[in-house]
């Protein structure tokens, strides 16, 4: 077997075009030592099986960056947690970390500080809720023209069921003041350098006390994984992963906006309704990031798939900020017409949203294009939109096939 | 040059609240009666294997770049970068990594490494 076949194969395995041939696809799963190509340049991507994780694509060691590979997603609604991506800022993350000894914080302008173990977190009245994570620069790699940033295909994001506690109950512990205007979560990682800004991120008090941004300790049931922010981590239903803190020991209520490099100058988006510019262009005003913006993916068959003629079963995903998804649709010719698909199982508004569609495809090269409507009638942009760092990547998806 | 882990002197305050914690709670109960104190969890993180391209002409810029890229990351996170974006790009990602990121490289070690990414990658 030639380097390309081997190379396609790994591919196709990875996109969960093989999932169907059962044993026949055990050689060809992700394995450690082997690399993916990703479509796009650079995108080389050893496989790498870090403790407590599959293999998965290694975009950086250090700090540790790891990409979901797409297949994944076909397996099932819910994203293991041995295949749920990471993502670090800073490369000064904990390698020891004592449970007994594990204490959150939470200080600021509130009536008397309170430390928290992870025990009596456990024992305050839990939540839980499937909420998907996705990282901002989700499939920044296919972002034209191209811009510096970690080079992810689509594999940053993850459909967990979390277990943690309200937030709001967390802070009623310590009693916000009046006057309160933001929340501030840093975690246990921190740079290498002392001069370089530690990562913390702030949700208006408002948002921070909905009842729905929680302290979650447990992802599907299990203790979370170390690279995903054992012992605990914030989890914001709806929002991109920068605010999701791992590793979370100190809570901070404020009486004026943070001021912090990660909320002031990074993770900014164009202050416009697309969130958006023309390439190349600076925009006049930003606000940080927020909610997701909606998308949906076809998860059985992968770009560039060889299938048989005839009646094709197609299945996938979708999901939005928080509104819920109203509908999918598929189009079999790139775009000129489209059918309503059925949507599978709901596990929640913020949970991906499984979807299928049978559909005809005569022998020939077909474009296969998929289209999610929120329940608040966004919907998704036949063409990508651009911004400087590459963030909300949520153009309609397109996968060619040849059928034969 | 010496780095302190913050997230080291992090782990080590927890450590020595758990101790002061274990103790207080010796004083107050039957030893037996204790459950098994929990070890600290470790993570055994793999090392990183990346190496940076040679540039022909570049010597000087390898070196500095070798000096100083690792301290804060792996370079694979360099390698991955979209190719062939040349001087302004690579100017500007170096730039960012001395004044927002604070990395201790002078403005001349600086150019060096700007110029070698830029014909390496």
């Amino acid at each position: 077997m030639t380097e390309t076949d081997r190379r396609t194969l790994l591919r196709q395995a990875g996109a969960g075009l093989l999932a169907a041939s059962g044993a026949a696809l055990a050689p060809w799963a992700a394995r450690a030592g082997e690399s993916v190509t990703l479509p796009f340049g650079n995108g080389e991507r050893p496989l790498v099986a870090y403790p407590g994780k599959r293999p998965l694509l290694q975009m950086t060691a250090r700090p540790p960056q790891l990409e979901t590979p797409f297949g994944v997603f076909d397996e099932g609604v819910i994203t293991p947690n041995d295949a749920f991506f990471v993502r670090y800022h800073l490369a000064d993350i904990p390698t020891t970390i004592d449970p007994e000894a594990f204490r959150l914080t939470v200080s600021g302008h509130v009536d008397g500080p309170v430390a928290l173990s992870l025990a009596e977190l456990k024992a305050m009245p839990g939540a839980e809720i499937v909420a998907v994570n996705q990282c901002s620069g989700n499939s920044r790699g296919f972002v034209a023209p191209r811009v510096a940033g970690g080079q992810l295909a689509n594999g940053a994001m993850g459909n967990a069921r979390w277990t943690g506690v309200p937030l709001k109950a967390v802070l009623d512990r310590a009693g916000v003041k009046a006057g309160a205007v933001q929340v501030v979560f840093e975690g246990l990682d921190g740079p290498v350098l002392p001069e370089t800004p530690d990562f913390a991120k702030a949700l208006g008090v408002d948002h921070a006390r909905d009842g729905e941004v929680m302290l979650a300790w447990a992802m599907n049931g299990e203790d979370l994984p170390w690279l995903n922010g054992y012992p605990l981590r914030l989890v914001v239903p709806g929002f991109y992963g920068t605010y999701w803190v791992k590793h979370l020991n100190a809570i901070t209520v404020t009486d004026k906006p943070y001021e912090g490099f990660w909320m002031r100058a990074a993770y900014r988006i164009p202050d416009n309704p697309c969130a958006c510019v023309e390439p190349g262009q600076t925009p006049k005003a930003t606000v940080p990031i927020n909610r997701f913006a909606i998308r949906s993916f076809v998860t059985n068959l992968a770009d560039g798939a060889a299938i048989p003629a005839g009646r094709t079963a197609l299945r996938g995903i979708a999901f939005d900020g928080g509104s819920g998804i109203r509908a999918v649709a598929v189009s079999t010719d790139d775009g000129q017409s489209w059918t309503e698909a059925s949507l599978g199982p709901d596990l929640g508004r913020y949970s991906f949203r499984p979807w299928t569609l049978s559909v005809d495809l005569p022998a020939g090269m077909h474009a296969l294009r998929v289209r999610a409507t929120g329940q608040d009638g966004a919907t998704q942009p036949m063409e990508s939109r651009w911004n400087p760092p590459g963030y909300m990547r949520n153009g309609v998806e397109t996968v060619r096939v040849r059928a034969a | 040059m010496t780095v302190r882990s913050p997230a080291a002197t992090r782990a080590a305050t927890g450590l020595l609240r758990g101790y002061v914690r274990v103790g207080c709670v010796l004083a107050g109960y039957v030893f037996a009666s204790l459950p098994a104190a929990a070890a600290p969890r470790t993570y055994d993180l793999p090392e990183p294997t990346a190496q940076l391209r040679p540039a022909p002409g570049h010597e000087a810029g390898l070196a500095a770049a070798e000096a100083h890229c690792q301290s804060c990351h792996a370079v694979d996170y360099i390698a991955m970068q979209p190719p062939g974006q040349g001087a302004a790009f690579w100017t500007s990602e170096v730039t960012k990594m001395r004044k927002v990121y604070h990395a201790p490289v002078d403005e001349a070690d600086g150019k060096a490494i700007a110029e070698y990414l830029a014909a390496a990658y």
